[in-house]
């Protein structure tokens, strides 16, 4: 994987010093808050329900060992020891102390690794494939193409202080991973007639409270063009965004307002301009890049134990349906490690379960760490002969549980345990899904099922690409918990459909049990997943299972 | 004209992040109960200026609706109770640090 040169590093030392300075000013009465704020947002640092929360950056969720254990590190020293890692593919402290911020960054810096540019109007951290250079349907690693736009756009002048945040995700394989469609850009590697690799660029998906799906504004961007065109995007967004209202800031307004007609030519016209003045510099980055994600030196040998494993363990068997994707080497898979354990808070992990997940990492994954959007850990490239010692490694470390996909593999943002900006509670809903499904020993028999929770309209949590999201809201000084049905984050990305009113938050887990009773019953075989079901019967039979008396009502 | 709700000052502290509250001697408490409670608009903005002066202790000073208990001021909002206790997946935070 990457590794900083001699300018990245010198560039985060030196933000480190710039910050630790300011944190320094602030405590001592030189900077107010006002000053100090927008200064502590472009370096990660929030202030939140009951204390400051650090996010740091993963760029597109790829970790070395030591960058794990670093983590565990800081979570040990300077939080409650543990982390939590989010929907951006980021890493979030809930617990550091002001005065503690400059040794976290340095220890960051440490490992290359930094807080910037995890906040404010600027280019987020750029998210892709969890499962990238490790997955069979992929066209090519999506990476090298990740880190050229991280380098591009961190501290881009131009870029500092668009009319809104800016979301980037990129995915190599036509299996969409990344939720490419509900980002400000989204970049699918394609290949076109002649056998090219190239991008479809989507332009003005998002969450949040006015929910889109991205528009392909290129079918067919060549591959040395990326920077040029993305240049454009930003350009003209720059130009035309709303700055007189932050609900209508996002490029999705922007598209929205504009045209999809009018900012296509704006961006192709702007791209004209841009192209030539790239002089080639970019490619050899990218060729460099490039090198560093040489994939590793795949071990040749037998796959008989995982065989054995498998057919006499039915705990591993269980896990190994679950949690293993298939890898581009026979002998090999991809390890998805749940951070959802029934009943505890998705994407939390502790240090010493980073540790672990470290050790196995270096001792039989080539040395990579990923975390997905959906707040788990992978193993990208472990030997099938090894899965049975990582098996057993992980099931030690409380990370065995084989729910990957399953309905207690829950997406939940911090909501109102945390986040200042939430409406409602989303970890506890989350918990207690997945232990009340965990209870009925249903989850297997209901199959894939993707559940996301909100906790406020800003949609950290997903809600609306969830085949069930649950949207946490503030009725009236009571939490109340909206539904939405049939959302779809993949390649065939759709919002989902509101169900109707929205539960209380002791009645939320009774109306997900009763929808999940509705597709049991009318599903028209066990292969018929959930998000298959609701497609072919529409929200009816889901909405007559959770509101009963309605039916009633009408009858009589 | 509509009733005043009665207020506490709320921020968090500088330094750690913690939930504090003003109270009537213009100290800072970390316990809603021995918060100030205040029953007069005027008086809660006065208090408000008060507090929002104090840049080196208190972050993001606001008021927040509370009402009259037994033991000082309890909060009535969902969102005020959580901060006077912490978040409800771990023993963490103000549930942990003030038994």
């Amino acid at each position: 994987m990457y590794s900083y040169n001699d300018f990245d590093e010198a560039f985060v030392r030196s933000r480190v010093a710039q910050f630790s300075q300011q944190v320094h000013r602030r405590i001592d009465g030189s900077l107010t808050e006002e000053e100090f704020r927008p200064l502590r947002l472009m370096n990660g640092l929030y202030l939140q329900l009951h204390a400051y929360m650090l996010r740091v950056a993963i760029p597109y969720g790829t970790l070395n060992p030591r960058q794990m254990r670093q983590l565990a590190h800081i979570a040990q020293t300077y939080d409650k020891g543990y982390g939590h890692f989010t929907t951006r593919q980021n890493i979030q402290f809930n617990w550091p102390k002001l005065p503690d911020v400059p040794a976290i960054l340095t220890a960051l810096a440490d490992v290359e690794m930094h807080a910037i540019q995890t906040s404010g109007n600027c280019v987020r951290n750029v998210t892709s494939d969890h499962f990238a250079a490790a997955a069979a349907d992929e066209i090519e690693d999506p990476r090298p193409y990740a880190e050229l736009l991280r380098q591009w756009s961190t501290d881009h002048p131009e870029f500092q202080f668009l009319p809104r945040k800016f979301k980037i995700a990129i995915t190599g394989a036509p299996n969409d991973r990344a939720v490419t469609a509900a980002h400000d850009i989204g970049l699918r590697l394609v290949k076109n007639d002649k056998g090219e690799v190239g991008f479809s660029v989507l332009v003005g998906g998002g969450l949040g409270r006015t929910p889109m799906i991205g528009m392909v504004v290129r079918e067919f961007l060549p591959k040395e063009d990326l920077l040029p065109y993305v240049e454009a995007v930003l350009s003209v967004y720059n130009t035309l965004g709303r700055r007189d209202n932050k609900y209508k800031a996002r490029i999705k307004i922007t598209l929205h307002e504009t045209g999809k007609e009018e900012i296509t030519r704006q961006i192709e016209a702007r791209f004209a301009q841009l192209r030539p003045l790239f002089g080639g510099h970019d490619q050899d980055l990218l060729a460099e890049i490039t090198e560093a994600f040489a994939p590793p030196a795949f071990r040749n040998a037998p796959v008989d134990a995982y065989d054995a494993f498998y057919k006499a363990d039915p705990v591993f068997r269980a896990w190994a349906d679950t949690n293993l994707a298939q890898h581009r080497n026979d002998q090999y898979a991809i390890v998805t490690i749940s951070l959802k354990a029934h009943g505890a808070t998705p994407g939390d992990a502790s240090a010493d379960q980073m540790r672990v997940m470290a050790d196995l990492a270096e001792r039989y994954g080539h040395n990579e760490l990923r975390i997905s959007h959906e707040q788990n850990v992978i193993l990208p490239h472990i030997h099938k002969g090894d899965l049975p010692a990582v098996h057993a490694a992980l099931v030690q470390a409380g990370l065995g549980t084989a729910n990957v996909g399953l309905i207690s593999d829950i997406i939940a943002c911090p909501g109102m345990d945390y986040c200042a900006l939430a409406t409602a509670r989303a970890i506890p809903v989350a918990q207690q899904i997945a232990t009340r499904f965990d209870e009925l020993k249903l989850e297997h028999d209901v199959g894939p099922l993707k559940i996301k929770i909100s906790g406020c309209i800003n949609a950290c949590g997903h809600h609306h690409v969830g085949h069930i999201g649950i949207l946490g809201l503030d009725r009236a000084g009571v939490e109340n918990y909206q539904i939405t049905l049939g959302g779809d984050g993949t390649e065939t990305a759709v919002v989902g459909e509101r169900a109707g009113p929205g539960f209380a938050y002791d009645e939320i887990v009774p109306a997900i049990e009763r929808i999940v009773g509705a597709y049991l019953e009318h599903r028209e075989a066990p292969e018929e997943t959930f998000l298959e079901a609701y497609r072919r019967l529409g929200l009816a039979p889901f909405k007559a299972a959770l509101y009963p008396s309605e039916g009633k009502k009408d009858a009589a | 004209m509509a009733r005043f709700t009665p207020k506490v000052v709320t921020a968090n502290a500088l330094l750690e992040g913690d939930v504090i509250y003003l109270t009537a001697d213009d100290c800072w408490t970390r316990l809603h109960h021995e918060a100030e409670l205040i029953e007069d608009e005027a008086h809660a903005q006065l208090r408000l200026v008060h507090a929002m002066a104090q840049k080196s202790v208190a972050v993001g000073a606001y008021l927040a609706d509370a009402k009259a208990g037994p033991d000082g001021p309890e909060p009535t909002h969902f969102r005020e109770v959580f901060r006077t206790r912490g978040p409800s997946n771990y023993p963490h935070g103000k549930q942990a640090e003030l038994i």
